[in-house]
């Protein structure tokens, strides 16, 4: 499907290597993800997962190799345009990182906001995507007050509120019933057919098994590429 | 802005206490150092005022020819700082002390010789301000011929503007203070604020916000601050001012003398200044911790 000197490739990873102190996280990882590509990172707890996305959009530093989002070189980018890089990406965080003192509302427009949306703007797409996951009616909720599920919903609409280049999805139906993931993945999908690039990690096999896309395997910390390669 | 502004106001809401221990502090800051500045600024008319009525009493030496004492008149005039020049003859002088001490007037008749010297009443010009300048024109004039003795309140005004001087440099080294325990104080709140909001600050930039996204809205809240803050220092002072100022004045019982209170231009230059230094507190915090 996509080669490794892929041109149009959104994310190239060069033999990346990550390590927290002695720990090594991620052994010399390469891979492109095309445009519009949807991919599967999928591979047991501690696989390493979280971290690869985690150094994408710069949560972490990578400690080796190089990093290449949509043309933004990860090693030289200077500290302000982080958020640049950062904007580019509509995360659903696998612990959601929803912030627990605002309002369903107000953590969803938190990236319109960010973006200098116009604030009528803003109203009408977070209530939108809440209508998509099925939190319309819980705008002016805190998340802690939520359940898992309802919180994740809240991710993935904050998550696509911005109409992000690339979604970056880290376990995104954890905490989810068969039918609100069936509803997430719709979600993704239908982001996916408009034009944005889709990474999901996930240690459920399952829903591998009924989706269609690349899927790459890890296990601790080694990118293992499928035969058909 | 309107965003800001709203996310500015809904924390200063949310963290009353905090806030309101800053715009005390800072409150107090201003009422302590405008008191100061207040009383000097009415310090400064008095002394003016008095020194408007500061004479010079240029006594000449017995037997001074008139060419002499005229010689001398015109080279006093030719003195800058002065505003005017009488001449008071002896004679004059005696009348007048004559007028003045009339229950011991028949000691005076007895004189069998006038013991008063011919003299000069020299009044000053009132930009003829700092006090060294009243003893070098004393010095300037005593050094004339036929001038035997210059007289002024030197003493008193020597002592009043060494305490002036003394007064002046305190209140500069209390401001000081003051501004930088304000400073500091204001910082601690943001900080304080940012501490327990780091969470909610480390999302907001994973999702993308800038910096000065995150920033603006604390500036807002060090300026809604300092300005609260500056505003009721001074209508606490002004309070006071209002209080006292009249009793003050029929004690001074100094008719020329009022009692004033800072201009409006003043009074938004100290509110301004309320605002700055919550700005800086909040400038030296936020730097530090979007630094991490
Ligand atoms: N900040 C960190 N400091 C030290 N070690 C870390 C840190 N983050 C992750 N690790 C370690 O790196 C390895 C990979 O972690 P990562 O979170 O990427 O795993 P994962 O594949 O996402 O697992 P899961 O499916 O449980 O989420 C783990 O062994 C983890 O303990
Ligand atoms: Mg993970």
């Amino acid at each position: 499907m996509t080669s490794m000197t892929d041109k149009s490739a959104l994310i190239r990873m060069f033999h990346v290597h990550k390590r927290y102190g002695a720990k090594q996280a991620l052994v010399d990882a390469t891979v492109d993800v095309a445009k519009n590509e949807f991919l599967f990172i999928s591979g047991p707890s501690g696989a390493g997962k979280s971290t690869l996305l985690k150094l994408l959009y710069l949560a972490e530093p990578a400690s080796e190799g190089q990093i290449l989002v949509d043309g933004m070189n990860l090693s030289r980018i200077p500290r302000h345009r982080i958020p640049l890089l950062r904007r580019k990406f509509g995360i659903i965080f696998q612990d959601y990182k929803l912030i627990s003192t605002r309002t369903v509302y107000e953590n969803v427009a938190l990236v319109l906001e960010a973006r200098g949306k116009k604030r009528s703007l803003i109203e009408k797409k977070v209530k939108s995507m809440l209508r998509v996951v099925g939190m319309e009616d819980r705008l002016t909720a805190y998340p802690p007050s939520l359940s898992g599920g309802e919180q994740q919903r809240v991710a993935v609409a904050r998550a696509v509120a911005g109409d992000p280049k690339i979604i970056l999805a880290d376990e995104p139906t954890g905490s989810l019933d068969d039918e609100s993931a069936a509803i997430i993945f719709q979600l993704l999908n239908r982001f996916h057919s408009h034009g944005a690039t889709v990474v999901v990690a996930t240690h459920d096999k399952s829903l591998i098994k009924n989706a269609s896309g690349r899927v790459l395997q890890i296990r601790q910390g080694r990118l293992e590429m499928p035969p058909d390669i | 802005m309107t965003f800001y502004t709203r996310h500015a106001i809904k924390d200063i809401l949310e963290n009353r206490f905090l806030n309101a221990v800053t715009i005390i502090t800072i409150a107090l800051s201003v009422l302590i150092i405008s008191a100061f500045g207040l009383f000097f600024l009415n310090a400064q008319d008095m002394f003016n005022a008095w020194k408007k009525g500061v004479r010079i009493m240029v006594y000449l030496v017995p037997e001074t020819s008139e060419a002499q004492r005229l010689d001398t008149h015109d080279r006093l005039r030719t003195i800058a700082g002065i505003r005017h020049i009488r001449f008071i003859s002896k004679d004059d002088a005696l009348n007048l002390m004559r007028e003045r001490m009339r229950r011991q007037r028949s000691l005076l008749d007895n004189l069998r010789e006038n013991p008063l010297p011919d003299a000069f009443e020299v009044t000053l010009l009132t930009d003829a301000d700092a006090p060294e300048k009243i003893e070098f024109l004393a010095q300037r004039i005593e050094g004339l011929s036929s001038v035997a003795e210059v007289e002024y309140g030197q003493q008193w005004i020597e002592r009043f503007a060494y305490f002036f001087n003394l007064f002046t440099l305190a209140g500069y080294g209390m401001g000081a203070m003051f501004f930088t325990a304000t400073v500091f104080i204001a910082a601690n709140t943001i900080r304080l604020m940012l501490y327990s909001r780091r969470e909610e600050i480390h999302i907001m930039r994973l999702v993308g916000a800038t910096d000065n996204f995150i920033r603006i809205p604390f500036y807002l809240e060090g300026l809604i601050q300092g300005f609260s803050g500056g505003l009721i220092g001074l209508l606490v002072l002004y309070g006071i001012f209002s209080a006292l100022g009249s009793r003050f004045e029929q004690t001074l019982s100094v008719e020329m003398v009022t009692i004033r209170f800072f201009s409006v231009g003043i009074c938004a230059a100290i509110v301004a200044c309320g605002m700055a230094t919550s700005l800086l507190g909040c400038v030296f915090s936020l730097k530090q911790f979007l630094k991490a």
